[in-house]
């Protein structure tokens, strides 16, 4: 469905040039679900606006359900659906009008416009709203509507630049699900890009991780973090154990990296194990056997900050704004 | 990973999409009807532009007539010569508007998701200045009628073939206040300084509110390259009822402006994107 090869932009701002997106290769097949995770101006949503010919490509190139991006654009807009990270309602305009009118862009006729409008209304929990100016909406109702329109035409491959910002859990659920069943329903191709990083992982099942322009790991979720991150145990030993504790655990840390802190009556390890459940109770048996008996024991599954932080040194969550 | 080879074709004798005729007009209409949402939703500001150019001609033509005489005129009423030439300029106000109403979705996400859409480039600009232009007929046939008792003669259709004529050449000038709101994104102040520095040397170089004939020389030839001047020459011909070679160049300058302006606006466009 997309195929790029070394996909570039690098932006002029007078006289210093911003590399945004330094040569990517993506392939993503008909149906699949993939998610762009990165931090803040990591060249995620320069990525999307290139492939829905919003952008042109420095160099590189980009095939879109199967059409060239630069020798024709008007053919890939035909053909996708894009929700972009600002707002896609124009201010003055009643929700109604917008959603019938993006239909009408689309070719549907007026009746199945309004339909299709007052069905996605009830979907993204908007019936109320239909008569309300855009300006006169909440952030996250704003964000319904712009995902409402985005899908008036139902189309094949489709595109959200961070759909869920802004909005509640309850509606953030709302749209997953929508999402999902779209999917199950139509095998539509879906290519996202979101800061939570909980719904990355639980809800796509390929994650494409970008930092600084580039793509730095492209696989599923449960992969990438038992491959890059392993589960996090944590173990308390006596103070009298720990040189018995520490030789043991040492040898079974992934990394060879062992976090070590003291505190009264004894002490407590942090080990990054792959497969942490599957090894922890042998663990324990040879630090029974060393002596060295844990007194609790903790076991945490990775999350994708953890891969991240594994990747980059950095973590997702604070260092946000770089 | 999950690599799929499927989209490697060579992109070589691949059909390349390109919007025909028909579908320009069809999308014309969407954007046009979008724009025209705006005030069907708040018909209150039609009150205003309805009473702006009469406004405008109420104050105007009487100084006019006093100050300049009715013998400049040929004898005619000076409304028969003034009218045409407010037409003109309250479609100028119009149509320049074009990039400014575009400013405000260039500010939120609604260009872009419009952009996105399959809508032909062409047809985004030529939408949005028609839009602008269609309150001109109203506007027009409502002066009109106004000064039929001031002594103004009225030729429906002549005037009607007028508004037409400004209404192609309303497509080149609302293309270009369009491709000015793009390349002036970020700096919203720019837009309009370009565009008033622009719009009065215009507009007194036509003639459209002093006769250029009483003007120096260099302006008469100033005056000759201005396209404004040729779309003033035609409205008068046609508002005294008559069509001769005033109009046809009239209509050769609305023709070659609007080509120029959306040439120059698709370009754009595309440079901008693809
Ligand atoms: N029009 C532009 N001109 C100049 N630089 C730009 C432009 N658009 C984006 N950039 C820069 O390109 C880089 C990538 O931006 P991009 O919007 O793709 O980031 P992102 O991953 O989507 O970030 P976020 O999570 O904040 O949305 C940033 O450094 C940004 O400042
Ligand atoms: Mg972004």
């Amino acid at each position: 469905m997309i195929h790029t090869d070394k996909l570039t932009k690098h932006f002029k701002n007078k006289k210093e040039t911003v590399e945004a997106v330094k040569g990517v290769d993506i392939d993503i097949a008909p149906g699949e679900l993939v998610a762009f995770l990165g931090p803040n101006g990591a060249g995620k949503s320069t990525t999307l606006r290139m492939l829905t010919t919003l952008l042109s490509p420095t160099s590189g190139s980009a095939r879109v359900a199967g059409v060239d991006v630069v020798a024709d654009p008007a053919g890939v807009r035909s053909r996708i659906g894009y929700i972009g990270q600002g707002n896609g309602g124009g201010h003055s305009y009643r929700v109604i009008d917008e959603l019938i009118m993006q239909g009408r862009f689309y070719g549907m006729n007026s009746a199945d416009a309004r339909a299709r409008a007052r069905e996605l209304l009830v979907t993204m929990d908007l019936q109320e709203l239909e008569k309300r100016t855009v300006i006169k909406l909440s952030g996250g109702q704003r964000r319904r509507m712009d995902v409402a329109l985005g899908l008036m035409h139902s189309p094949q491959l489709l595109f959200l630049d961070e759909p869920s910002t802004g909005m509640d859990p309850q509606n953030r659920a709302n749209l997953w699900d929508h999402i999902m069943r779209l999917r199950a329903e139509h095998g539509t191709t879906i290519v996202l890009t979101t800061h939570y990083l909980d719904e990355a992982d639980s809800m796509s099942e390929r994650v494409i991780v970008i930092d600084h322009g580039k793509i730095i790991a492209d696989d599923t979720a449960a992969r990438l973090k038992s491959n890059l991150a392993g589960d996090l145990l944590a173990v308390e030993v006596a103070l009298a154990s720990v040189p018995a504790a520490r030789a043991v655990l040492g040898q079974a840390a992934a990394d060879g990296e062992l976090e070590e802190s003291r505190h009264d009556g004894g002490a407590s390890f942090r080990v990054r194990l792959p497969d942490g459940a599957r090894l922890a109770p042998g663990l324990l048996k040879a630090l029974d056997d060393a002596g060295a008996p844990a007194t609790s024991l903790k076991l945490n599954p990775p999350t994708l900050d953890d891969v991240f932080l594994e990747l980059t040194g950095r973590s997702l969550r604070e260092g946000a704004e770089v | 990973m999950h690599a799929s080879s499927i989209d490697l074709a060579h992109p070589d004798g691949a059909a390349v999409t390109k919007p025909g005729l028909g579908k320009i007009v069809q999308d014309t209409r969407f954007v046009f009807w979008r724009e025209l949402l705006l005030v069907l939703r708040d018909p209150f500001s039609l009150v205003f532009s309805l009473l702006q150019p009469l406004i405008f001609l109420a104050l105007f033509g009487p100084l006019l007539g006093a100050a300049v005489g009715t013998e400049a005129f040929g004898g005619e009423s000076s409304l028969q010569w003034f009218l045409p030439g407010v037409v003109v300029m309250i479609s100028l106000f119009g149509t320049t508007m074009t990039g400014s109403n575009l400013q405000y979705e260039l500010m939120t996400g609604s260009y872009e998701r419009i952009l996105a859409t399959p809508l032909s480039r062409s047809s985004l600009m030529i939408g949005r200045a028609l839009k602008e232009w269609a309150p001109l007929v109203a506007q027009g046939l409502l002066i009109a009628l106004v000064c039929i008792p001031f002594g103004f003669v009225f030729y429906p259709l002549h005037v009607l073939l007028g508004l037409l004529i400004l209404g192609i050449f309303g497509i080149g000038i609302g293309a270009l206040s369009y491709t000015l709101a793009l390349i002036t994104q970020g700096t919203e102040w720019v837009f309009w300084g370009v565009q008033q520095t622009l719009l009065f040397p215009l507009m007194i170089l036509s003639g459209i509110m002093l006769p250029i004939e009483a003007g120096p020389g260099w302006m008469q030839v100033l005056s000759r390259y201005n396209p404004l001047t040729y779309l003033v020459n035609a409205e008068r011909e046609l508002f005294a009822g008559n069509i001769g070679t005033d109009v046809l160049w009239g209509l050769l300058a609305a023709v070659l402006t609007a080509a120029v302006g959306l040439a120059i606006g698709i370009r754009t466009t595309k440079k901008q994107t693809i």
